[in-house]
């Protein structure tokens, strides 16, 4: 339970633009120098707005985006990898420690496939399992810890609803047994009554097999309630991350309190001291110089749009990307 | 009271498909006042989206009206008939005219090889008889009055150079271009980050009381619900099963549903209590349960009552009206939690 699973230094993916022939080689930065922790055992939310590179950076941690400098690394007790040199068989050793669950169940499920079928073809493909009674038998246990109904095995997707869907999605990434699964959006296409229902599943699941789930979301609300740690993110950057408590209760960069007091309350009458953002998120191939957040930030000086701030410990487990949030915190 | 802007009385719309006649709307009754914005809330296939394109006769084909359904729009006091529309420039009034919709998705809302101000411009010489310097002028006008920077320019540009936010806000410009009386929101910020649904949230409150125009918001998020209407619908499987002031009907739900959707949706301001998922999935409309459509999942089911007899819908208290059997004892429940927190 204790130790680092997944730890990055300055980790950066960049993604090269069609530019001139004879002129400047032009990239965009989709994450940007990200010095991340997380802990074994841990549910650690990943927060932004679209494009804030929150989908790159997870699909890096699966070497399913290309790094393009710094470290990151996979350590499980068992197995120690450098992902960015990560090849060949110690890649496909990998691939099973590391699982992804899709956003979309309706898109992510072959409609031409059995649910045993789609369930089955991790271990087939990585042939983890030597009979096809074996394959049945883990495909079974999955299911049940799922709580697929294991007279639905042999129907085909199309027959389920988006719940149903959402736990086939589920079993199939548990199915190789990792220790390591990004769930991207998963609940975001699940209606409300649904969305608590899988919420609770992936959370039973995570304690009773021991998991560390990176959980990527733009709904905070949700993040508040699964997630042990937090990480805030802006146009590729990481601008705060801490304790979810902690950086519930006291916000300390300007984005993640606009953010969080942007939530619509539940209350007609709490019309909330909304800290209405101007503008929108700046595209990532034309960033603005210094702080990355300065276009909108109500309290950008000087130094904010020159020098560009680096995340610094504002407390025990609290980071912070901010010129500022030690006035602005007083 | 004031006439109703527009009085939706038992609506029923079935579809004609390959696997029989399926019930997407089930006798569905409401009134919008002028000035007045009303939440229809629901889970996906609960029927709100062909509700609202009702209004407008927006359906396809196979859609076929219940034989008691009756639309009637009041414009300047005299009532009209929507199912009587039938010629195409009749219907203009309820498309475009009295009427405005706006989409979820904005990038789909937009012909892509035509430049979003002669767009604008073409609905306006459409509804009006304005020639069209005055219509692009009008046009940019409302650009520059949803916040668009730079509205000449942008009048010029095509969809795709606009951002989300900023493209949500051509459309409620085109929308309200048209002076309308009722426009239909469906699921306008489903598809924007928070903090531009803020943005879009404050403008269209803003221009309900600047142009007194009444709004059907169509949204399945209750924290949008609250900070936007007036008066709230709760729609599950074609049926409305609570209504009410949205203070009373958040504060206060009795039915089990609204209830249950109260609960299992993650609040900022607790984070101890455990979510509380609905047990079960939504039914296929294909099989509909019998009797109450809430049936199958309702934790407080009284077994074959439920199953058996549709629960009539009363009026629990004043406007707020409820279609559950058991919907007296919840209140009574609720009210101790509640003590004092009711306020209208």
């Amino acid at each position: 339970m204790t130790g680092t699973l997944i730890s990055t230094n300055d980790l950066s993916v960049h993604y090269p633009l069609r530019g001139k022939l004879f002129g400047p080689k032009l990239v965009v930065r989709a994450i940007e120098s990200v010095t991340i922790d997380i802990q074994k055992g841990s549910f650690f939310g990943l927060v932004g707005e679209s494009g804030s590179g929150k989908t790159t950076f997870g699909r890096a941690l699966l070497r399913a985006a290309p790094i393009t400098r710094g470290k990151a690394t996979y350590s499980d007790g068992e197995v120690t990898y450098d992902l960015p040199s990560l090849k060949g068989d110690e890649l496909k050793d990998y691939r099973k420690r590391a699982q992804l669950i899709f956003q979309d169940p309706y898109a992510a499920l072959s409609p031409r496939m059995t649910v045993r079928d789609i369930i089955a073809e991790p271990l087939e493909v990585m042939g983890l399992t030597s009979s096809r009674e074996e394959t049945d038998e883990r495909v079974r246990t999955i299911a049940a810890k799922c709580r697929i109904n294991l007279e639905h095995l042999r129907r085909f997707p199309h027959a389920f609803s988006g719940g149903q869907r959402q736990r086939i999605s589920i079993a199939r990434a548990l199915v190789s047994e990792p220790q390591f699964i990004v769930a991207d959006e998963s609940v975001a296409a699940l209606d409300v009554s649904i969305q608590a229902d899988v919420l609770n599943l992936l959370k039973s699941i995570q304690k009773d097999m021991g998991l560390t789930f990176l959980f990527i979301s733009h709904d905070l609300s949700v993040v508040a309630h699964t997630c042990d740690h937090v990480a805030v993110m802006y146009l590729g950057r990481l601008v705060e991350t801490a304790p979810t408590r902690e950086l519930f209760a006291a916000p300390r960069h300007p984005y993640t309190k606009a953010l969080l007091s942007a939530i619509p309350s539940l209350d007609p009458d709490d019309q909330g001291n909304a800290q209405k953002l101007e503008g929108e998120i700046p595209s990532p191939s034309n960033p603005p110089p210094g702080c990355k957040f300065n276009t909108r930030c109500p309290h950008a000086i000087d130094i904010c749009r020159k020098e560009e701030p680096k995340l610094a410990k504002s407390g025990l487990e609290h980071d912070v990307a901010c010129h500022r949030w030690q006035e602005l915190t007083d | 009271m004031t006439e109703p802007l527009i009085s939706v009385k038992n609506l029923t719309l079935r579809f004609r498909t390959d696997e029989g006649l399926i019930t997407a709307v089930e006798d569905v009754s409401f009134d919008i006042a002028p000035g007045e914005i009303l939440g229809l809330v629901g889970e996906s296939g609960s029927g709100k989206s062909v509700t609202a394109k009702s209004l407008m006769l927006l359906n396809p084909d196979n859609a076929v009206y219940g034989p008691e359904s009756r639309i009637t729009l009041n414009i300047d006091n005299k009532p009209v008939d929507v199912f009587s529309l039938t010629d195409p420039t009749d219907r203009m009034v309820i498309r475009g005219g009295a009427i405005s919709m706006i989409f979820q998705e904005p990038m789909a809302s937009f012909a892509p090889a035509i430049k979003v101000g002669s767009q604008m411009v073409e609905q306006l010489l459409i509804h009006s008889d304005m020639n069209s310097a005055r219509a692009k002028e009008i046009s940019i006008e409302m650009l520059a009055r949803v916040g668009i920077p730079d509205p000449a320019q942008r009048f010029g540009q095509y969809a795709f150079e606009f951002s989300g936010g900023m493209r949500q806000r051509a459309m409620i410009a085109m929308a309200l271009s048209t002076k309308p009386k009722l426009l239909i929101a469906d699921e306008p910020t489903t598809a924007l980050d928070v903090t531009i649904q803020a943005q879009v949230i404050d403008l269209m409150k803003d221009l309900v009381s600047e142009f007194h125009m009444a709004i059907l918001f169509i949204t399945h998020d209750l924290g949008v619900i609250a900070q936007t209407v007036d008066k709230v619908a709760v729609m599950y499987l074609g049926k409305l099963i609570e209504t009410g002031t949205v203070r009373e009907v958040l504060r206060n739900p009795r039915h089990p549903y609204t209830q249950g959707l109260m609960n299992a949706l993650p609040k900022l301001d607790d984070l101890d209590t455990p979510l509380t998922a609905i047990e079960g999935d939504i039914p296929s409309p294909l099989d509909r349960p019998t009797g109450c459509v809430f049936n199958t999942r309702c934790p407080v089911s009284l077994g074959l009552e439920c199953e058996t007899r549709v629960p009539v819908y009363t009026a629990a208290e004043g406007e707020h009206q409820v279609a559950c059997f058991l919907a007296d004892e919840h209140a009574d429940e609720q009210a101790d939690e509640q003590e004092g927190g009711v306020r209208t």
